[in-house]
């Protein structure tokens, strides 16, 4: 048993806190207020290495793993839920093609998204397929005399859709077998027939754009399968797996960044002559964020070690990101209760955390369908 | 060229007098010069020894002759045309030469951009310890050698450091902190001029233009007010607000090492440690805590006003006045305030 | 272009506290970083080495702590870095380490540019840079602001507190930088992976590897000695005005300050 960082993940922490708190946290407020997407701050990221870790060096990555990754989006979750979930689903691109690609695929693309700077998203929800993910509608029709597939449909809710270079969308296939007829195929931006529909207003996260894709009679080389037809919901499943990791990673982010905040308003907050932090009731509410918030880290550090190394850890996933989700919510809530009217208050960063919190409840799985995951695995 | 080597069992007796390097721009004088006048003035009279002022430069006598009013008792102009602008190659060698041909016992140069550069260059052409950016310096009553202190650990801790077998010993001496020397009528001093030993080929770095700072010229030094934000801005708007008050005051703009550091206003600004020293009569810190690198370049203000939000704010322990409460609100009150008062004077 | 940049490790004067019954120093806790500065030296020829090609490599001296400053400055992008550390070299004063590191920098050798920071947040001297250029004899331009390499010549903006010096000089030269140079890079983590997982890379100088003359190093070679130290104390009567709301308190302090003749 062994809870100790690595020396080198020691060193990636520091960066990526000193980053966050320089790069990132000075525009957070107006990256919220204006709800654009940062792509500053994903340059800055790109630049730094943190879009490629996870990916071999060979494929133009920086090496590391999925604790690393974890590090990382945590570390800017602190002061930026939106581009840590930017960062997290990001990645989420990378993985699929370098598990499930060809190696033409693989030199194609990865060094393009992790080292050159273009955003990749996962296209799997549609309007009528949420967690029901079977329901999906959207085909991808081989046409053989062209040598292309042929996308018609709706994708929605895509985080990164409309800023995304390269985008994994799932599709069928073989629409008569339904998912065992769902495949992977890889778009670029400005595919004709691919455009981009509504962008949507949301309660948080208001960086990580959030849009829809509409494909009409879209063509694209056979080449842009990814894996083989069929497999598609199963590459899902496993993208999935990992970015319910990532949205642990973030949700702890956000929960450790509200205590931080919150650790230091007692100190500072005078009321009754003295700091709000020698009364014993925010004492105790710390004590509950604090024991919370560390379980919610050694939940989500224990998963991304089984991802590491290979072993199976589809339970262990789904409860790191329900235990971190629940707690961020739990966190945030307590945090801006401490803060009180400033709390409430827009100057400061309360009232985004308590809003950005609530999405790791909903995205890459909601509670609900985590609580299906588990229950399966435990009850059998 | 030969190294210059130190601990050479140099013969103590053979150094005599304190010699201040003068700094001149343009041909005019600086005034750390007068402040080194001064603080050397005092070294002397406490060991019997002469002052000695050392300008270098072409073509400026008159100005150079000017320091004998502050009290020296010689001024050495060195001059050469290959002077005429500041060059570090050019100013050390010159220096060094008639350091090593008088022998002086201790040599105190500014601390500024110049006597920072040149300073450690003589210091080892000629063989000697150098103590930077002193902010005190004494006579040891017991054998005469000169006591340099100076802030290390930004400001956290002061060392007096000593140079005890080595001559001369050498200091570099931060402007602002010493008392300048005060003008006489009747001057009594002489002037000497040394022509040093150089070569077009000895300047190896060549000047090719300069580039006056253009915005209005920030003058914490000589302030009598100033108005300092800090961390506490939240922001670089923040110094509008500050300017507001500061403008109203005649007063300068500061700020501290965190403000600047976030890129909310120019290092031109920057009070403390690795800013300027001040000593102005108010001195009104605004959301500064008061780290102490701060406190290091502000705390000889006569008076000092603090506005935090936070209570425990060190700078709290060294204000004269404070007053806890958003500096969003008490800067603009005191501003109406300041404006009553005017219309009551009416 | 080979560029040999001197960086110091020094603790964190920001968070250094002070024990004030003591009166001493709290270093404990306190983390060490590059000093900044040097940050700025060593981002000035990565930068210069990206342009024009060639080699940083990078040297500290120090205890053998200081080997995480090094590691830091292989993670950023230099291609070698040298720890410079003896017992012989504890006590040295800025002249002393002029004298090693002009040393060490004659040892890596063939160099075209030599980069330090302009001062440590430690000592805050700015002194070793200018000495080592001395014993170097190589030509020297501190405060750098801006560089640019302009065929055999180098161009360079030197910072004062009355303008800038535009000065053009030929390598080999010392330069030292100030913040104003750039913007340090942050450590790559294919770099922070490499280092820190990878083999140690960093090569080790101590007193015998080097020429230098021990009498002119170390506590007894140094020609400055520390006399004395101590904390400084500052104490004055605060007087913290207090008043309904705010703008009672500005309305109390102005008042004040116009009765002092302040204002």
């Amino acid at each position: 048993m062994d809870f100790k960082f690595t020396d080198a993940q020691i060193m990636l922490q520091k960066v990526a806190k000193e980053f966050a708190e320089t790069e990132i946290a000075p525009i957070a407020a107006e990256v919220d207020k204006l709800g654009y997407f940062p792509k500053e701050s994903f340059e800055k990221m790109a630049k730094i290495g943190f879009t490629g870790i996870g990916t071999p060096v060979e494929f133009g990555g920086s090496g590391g793993n999925d604790i690393d990754k974890a590090i990382v989006v945590t570390e800017i979750a602190k002061k930026c839920a939106a581009t840590a979930a930017i960062l997290s689903i990001h990645t989420i691109f990378a993985a699929v093609v370098e598990k499930f690609g060809n190696e033409e695929q693989k030199q194609k693309y990865l060094p393009k998204v992790t080292s050159g700077g273009c955003l990749g998203a996962f296209a799997l929800t549609e309007p009528n397929a949420g967690s029901d993910a079977a329901s999906a509608k959207t085909t991808a029709i081989l046409d053989e005399d062209s040598g292309e597939y042929v996308l018609n449909g709706t994708k929605c809710f895509i985080s990164g859709g409309g800023q995304a270079q390269y985008l994994a969308i799932f599709a069928l296939t073989d629409p008569s077998k339904g998912l065992k007829g769902m495949s992977c195929i890889l778009v670029e931006k400005g595919t004709p027939g691919f455009s981009i529909g509504k962008i949507e207003e949301k309660m948080g996260i208001h960086g990580s754009e959030t849009a829809e894709l509409i494909f009409d009679n879209c063509r694209v080389p056979k080449e842009n399968l990814i894996g083989v037809e069929g497999k598609g919901f199963k590459i899902a499943m496993s993208a999935l797996d990992g970015a319910r990791v990532g949205v642990a990673a973030q949700a702890l982010g956000i929960a450790e960044g509200a205590l931080e905040e919150t650790i230091k308003y007692v100190h500072e907050r005078v009321q009754f002559g003295k700091p709000i932090g020698q009364l014993q009731g925010i004492q105790w509410y710390i004590a509950d964020m604090a024991t919370k918030t560390e379980c919610a880290k050694w939940m989500m550090y224990r998963a991304a070690y089984l991802k590491k190394e290979g072993l199976p850890y589809t339970k262990e996933a789904a409860m790191a990101k329900l235990n971190a989700s629940e707690n961020a919510r739990f966190v945030t809530n307590l945090a801006l209760q401490i803060h009180g009217g400033y709390g409430y208050m827009k100057d400061y960063p309360l009232e985004r955390m308590y809003r950005d919190a609530k999405i790791t409840e909903i995205y890459e799985g909601t509670s609900e369908i985590h609580k299906v995951v588990i229950s399966r695995a435990v009850i059998g | 060229m030969k190294r210059a080597k130190v601990n050479q069992n140099v013969n103590l007796a053979e150094y005599h007098d304190v010699w201040i390097i003068g700094e001149q721009r343009e041909g005019k004088i600086h005034p750390v010069t007068v402040e080194l006048i001064g603080e050397g003035r005092k070294l002397a009279d406490k060991i019997g020894k002469k002052v000695i002022a050392v300008v270098a430069g072409y073509d400026i006598e008159e100005e150079v002759k000017k320091l004998l009013h502050y009290g020296v008792d010689k001024i050495i102009y060195i001059q050469h045309p290959l002077l005429k602008e500041f060059s570090t190659d050019g100013y050390a060698i010159a220096t060094s030469q008639l350091i090593l041909e008088r022998k002086p016992e201790i040599v105190l140069v500014g601390a500024t951009s110049i006597g920072r550069d040149v300073g450690p260059r003589i210091a080892a052409q000629i063989g000697t310890g150098l103590v930077a950016d002193c902010t005190s310096l004494d006579i040891d009553p017991e054998d005469g050698k000169i006591l340099q202190t100076r802030p290390a650990f930004g400001g956290n801790l002061m060392a007096t450091i000593i140079c005890p077998k080595n001559r001369p010993q050498m200091s570099t001496v931060r402007p602002g902190v010493m008392q300048k020397a005060s003008y006489i009528e009747n001057p009594k001093g002489e002037i000497e001029i040394f022509e040093p030993n150089l070569e077009e080929k000895d300047i190896r770095v060549k000047l090719i233009d300069k580039i006056v700072a253009d915005k209005k010229a920030v003058n914490l030094i000589d302030a009598k007010i100033i108005v300092s934000g800090g961390r506490g801005l939240k922001g670089a708007v923040g110094f509008e607000t500050v300017r507001k008050l500061a403008d109203k005051l005649g007063a300068e703009v500061g700020a501290s090492r965190a403000a600047v550091d976030s890129g909310w206003i120019d290092h031109v600004h920057q009070v403390g440690q690795t800013g300027t020293t001040v000593r102005p009569e108010v001195y009104i810190a605004c959301g500064i805590s008061g780290a102490i690198q701060h406190l290091a370049g502000m705390s000889e203000s006569k008076y000092i006003i603090a506005i935090n939000k936070d209570p425990n704010a060190p700078i709290f322990k060294i204000c004269n006045y404070g007053i806890v409460g958003d500096l969003y609100e008490v800067i603009p009150a005191m501003i109406e305030a300041i404006d009553k008062k005017i219309e009551f004077d009416f | 272009m080979n560029i040999i940049v001197c960086v110091k490790q020094v603790p964190n004067t920001n968070e250094v506290r002070i024990n004030q019954e003591t009166g001493t120093l709290i270093r404990d806790g306190v983390p060490s970083i590059i000093n900044p500065d040097d940050r700025n030296a060593l981002e000035e020829a990565l930068a210069l080495k990206d342009e024009h090609g060639g080699k940083v490599s990078v040297i500290s001296m120090g205890p053998p702590q200081a080997k995480e400053a090094l590691k830091e400055a292989l993670a950023m992008g230099a291609d070698e870095a040298v720890l410079v550390t003896d017992r012989a070299f504890g006590g040295s004063d800025t002249w002393a380490t002029a004298t090693i590191l002009a040393a060490a920098v004659e040892k890596v050798g063939g160099y075209d540019l030599v980069f330090c920071g302009r001062q440590a947040i430690d000592g805050d001297t700015a002194q070793v840079g200018p000495e080592m250029a001395e014993f170097l004899d190589l030509p020297q331009v501190t405060y750098c602001k801006e560089i640019k390499v302009d065929g055999e010549k180098i161009i360079v903006n030197r910072f004062t507190e009355t303008g800038d010096y535009i000065l053009e000089v030929k390598p080999p030269v010392v330069f030292t930088a100030i913040k104003e140079l750039n913007k340090p890079r942050y450590p790559s983590a294919r770099g922070i992976f490499e280092v820190y997982d990878g083999p140690d890379q960093i090569k080790v100088y101590t007193l015998e590897d080097l020429d230098v003359d021990v009498t002119q190093i170390g506590l007894k070679g140094s020609p400055t000695n520390v006399y004395k130290s101590f904390v400084p104390v500052r104490s004055k009567n605060s007087e913290i005005i207090e008043g309904f709301n705010n703008k009672e308190k500005a309305a109390t302090l102005v008042d004040k300050l116009c009765d002092l003749k302040l204002i």
